[in-house]
């Protein structure tokens, strides 16, 4: 069996335990939104090697059209996804074009600078409401039929759409085209003397990324009825780029449990209170990015290949030194 | 277009060549740092930061005015530089930049998250020194004495340390190291020590700029980041490896920066970005750079 029908099983599997184990719908979806924006993630930087510090761009973008298209245009929600799509598509070919005619650091400088330049645009545009943000995005109805103000109708619509596109990456990257940028990624000298157009290939694979990366937050605004600055925020890009980083970059499956944990830990400590933990009384709500910038710096020091990564690593060990143990 | 007064045109231009000057000098930070540590120092803004509070905290608690604050707070916050230099970044010298990148980026969020628990978002104000309170009279407009002084001092610390690096023999050791590391080192010379320094001087520098930014700017746990991403800019702009380039760019900017305001103010936030848009498609190395 392929590795992404594996993957597309498993999470279908967690993904209708999840809830009837009594874990919020709300809580999972906002898991799955994120899930899918790490994994559109980890398609560009993971498989071509890229580093992009402008992924919120998209995110945030993704949002920003997806409530406006919902709850001003009026637009049905299928549509209104759609164009959280598009828009990630869009953006990403302007961004990607612009920045992949540099390498490595460079790469990383450029995108963070084009998504901070986004993130000025949404301060000042009309349409993104600026500090408010826009608020009580309606969840609509299904192609007309199924009403969506039910959480669990709507988790199943987020669950189905989150699975289709991680499958779909996936399923990309089994193809020819995604052995392709593996090739790239280990070696682009190797790659141009092929004869690959290396430039459109990583272009291409960019505006997959920015296009699933926009569906992510159009998903997580239609969840949670917000599309704010914070969503488009440079922090944001940080964010996902933690998350890929302490599930492994590069594997399939190392994303999503990376941002499953980012999120749980958020709630968890910004719900924390304050504790006490001997003579101090330590609020743990306030302190998330604290936090979150420690496990950033343990993760680069300690465990550079993330949960998976190194799973997969001990496995491979283990089973090289069986080989290596049984008498030829 | 043309009905704009002139004197309101000169005084954004000097609004704009004050923001400039900060850009320049962290800039110059992040170039020097990069130049021999091959480091992208996203923590840069959150020291520029420590350095407006820590002159803020050396006033209330121990009554180290202006003047004194000018030249501790940049040595203590570079000595806490070269500290997370020995301690973090150093381990992961030798392996694939983006993890120093990563590391710094966690750095900042620890950073600027400390800060924002302590003092919240609004953060402090700093009184600047009284013996700068004046205005001076340029003729076309007048400019609070203290931000001349701003322009002042960073121009005369950009260019000495531009000269530092070009003509004194420690810079040219420092030049030889971002060559080739390895043969410097063969020749006798403490790279390592080196790397150390030069990323507390880099530091120091932000700092530098933090305690010269308290009077005019709020004094808050975020102060930095914005201008951590339009220095990045710069920096691409003026293309990675040079010196003079970052300074330069960086002065420029700010004075675009000041013009977009009289002639178009919507942009004026994007015009640093969408300059570096435009350069990367005309000429990818950046301004001053060269090309890989």
């Amino acid at each position: 069996m392929r590795q992404s029908s594996v993957l597309l099983v498993g999470l279908a599997i967690a993904g209708v335990v999840a809830p009837l184990s009594g874990l919020y719908p709300l809580f999972l979806m906002k898991c799955l939104a994120f899930a899918l924006f790490a994994a559109a993630f980890n398609f560009f930087t993971g498989y071509v090697g890229l580093l992009s510090i402008g992924h919120a761009a998209f995110f945030g973008m993704g949002a920003y059209v997806t409530g406006h298209a919902a709850k001003i245009w009026g637009f049905p929600t299928e549509l209104a996804l759609a164009t959280s799509l598009g828009a990630g598509a869009v953006l990403g070919l302007v961004i990607g074009g612009m920045a992949i005619r540099r390498q490595g650091i460079y790469f990383a400088m450029i995108t963070l600078a084009m998504a901070q330049m986004i993130y000025f645009f949404c301060v000042q545009a009309p349409f993104t409401g600026a500090e408010d943000g826009l608020q009580r995005i309606p969840r609509g109805t299904l192609l007309g039929v199924f009403d969506l103000g039910n959480d669990m109708a709507l988790y199943g619509v987020v669950l189905v759409l989150a699975l289709a596109a991680v499958w779909a990456l996936q399923r990309i990257m089994e193809a020819p085209f995604g052995h392709v940028l593996l090739a790239i990624r280990d070696n682009e000298a190797r790659a141009i003397s092929l004869g690959y157009d290396v430039k459109s290939y990583k272009l291409a694979a960019f505006v997959l990324s920015a296009a699933v990366a926009g569906l992510a937050g159009g998903l997580k605004a239609l969840t949670l009825g917000l599309a704010s600055l914070p969503d488009v925020h440079w922090t944001q890009s940080g964010a996902v780029i933690l998350m890929c980083l302490l599930g492994g970059l590069g594997t399939p499956l190392g994303p999503i449990i990376g941002a499953i944990l980012v999120v749980t830990l958020e709630g968890k400590l910004a719900s924390m209170g304050a504790v006490q933990i001997g003579p101090l009384a330590i609020d743990f709500s306030t302190k998330v990015p604290i936090v979150i910038g420690l496990i950033f710096m343990c993760c680069v020091l300690l465990f550079r290949k993330g949960i998976v990564g190194e799973f997969i690593a001990a496995v491979e060990r283990q089973s090289a030194q069986r080989r290596n143990g049984r008498p030829a | 277009m043309l009905d704009i007064p002139i004197p309101v045109l000169l005084g954004q231009v000097t609004v704009g060549l004050v923001n400039g000057c900060f850009y320049a000098m962290l800039s110059l930070g992040l170039a020097i740092i990069f130049g021999l540590l091959n480091v992208i120092n996203f923590a840069h803004g959150a020291v520029y930061m420590m350095g407006a509070f820590a002159a803020c905290l050396a006033a209330r608690w121990l009554g180290i005015n202006y003047w004194m604050a000018l030249i501790v707070v940049p040595l203590v916050v570079g000595a806490f530089g070269m500290l997370v230099e020995r301690l973090l970044l150093r381990r992961l010298a030798g392996l694939d930049h983006l993890y120093s990148l990563l590391l710094t980026f966690g750095l900042a969020l620890v950073l600027e998250g400390v800060f924002l628990d302590i003092y919240g978002s609004a953060g402090l104000s700093y009184s600047g020194p009284p013996q700068l309170n004046g205005l001076v009279d340029l003729g076309f407009t007048r400019l609070p004495l203290y931000r001349a002084w701003v322009v002042a001092v960073s121009l005369a610390v950009c260019i000495g340390i531009w000269l530092l690096i070009e003509r004194t023999s420690l810079g040219a050791n420092l030049r030889a190291g971002t060559e080739n590391p390895r043969l410097v080192q063969a020749l006798g010379i403490n790279v390592p020590m080196m790397v150390t320094l030069t990323y507390g001087l880099g530091v120091g520098l932000a700092a530098l700029a933090g305690v010269l930014a308290a009077p005019i700017y709020q004094v808050q746990p975020l102060m930095g980041s914005n201008l951590l991403i339009i220095a990045f800019a710069v920096v691409v702009i003026g293309g990675l490896g040079s010196t003079l380039g970052a300074i330069l760019t960086g002065l420029a900017l700010g004075v675009v920066e000041g013009l977009s305001k009289v002639f178009y103010p919507e942009i004026s936030s994007t015009t640093v970005f969408i300059i570096m848009a435009l350069v990367l498609l005309l000429r990818p190395a950046g301004l001053f750079g060269r090309e890989a």
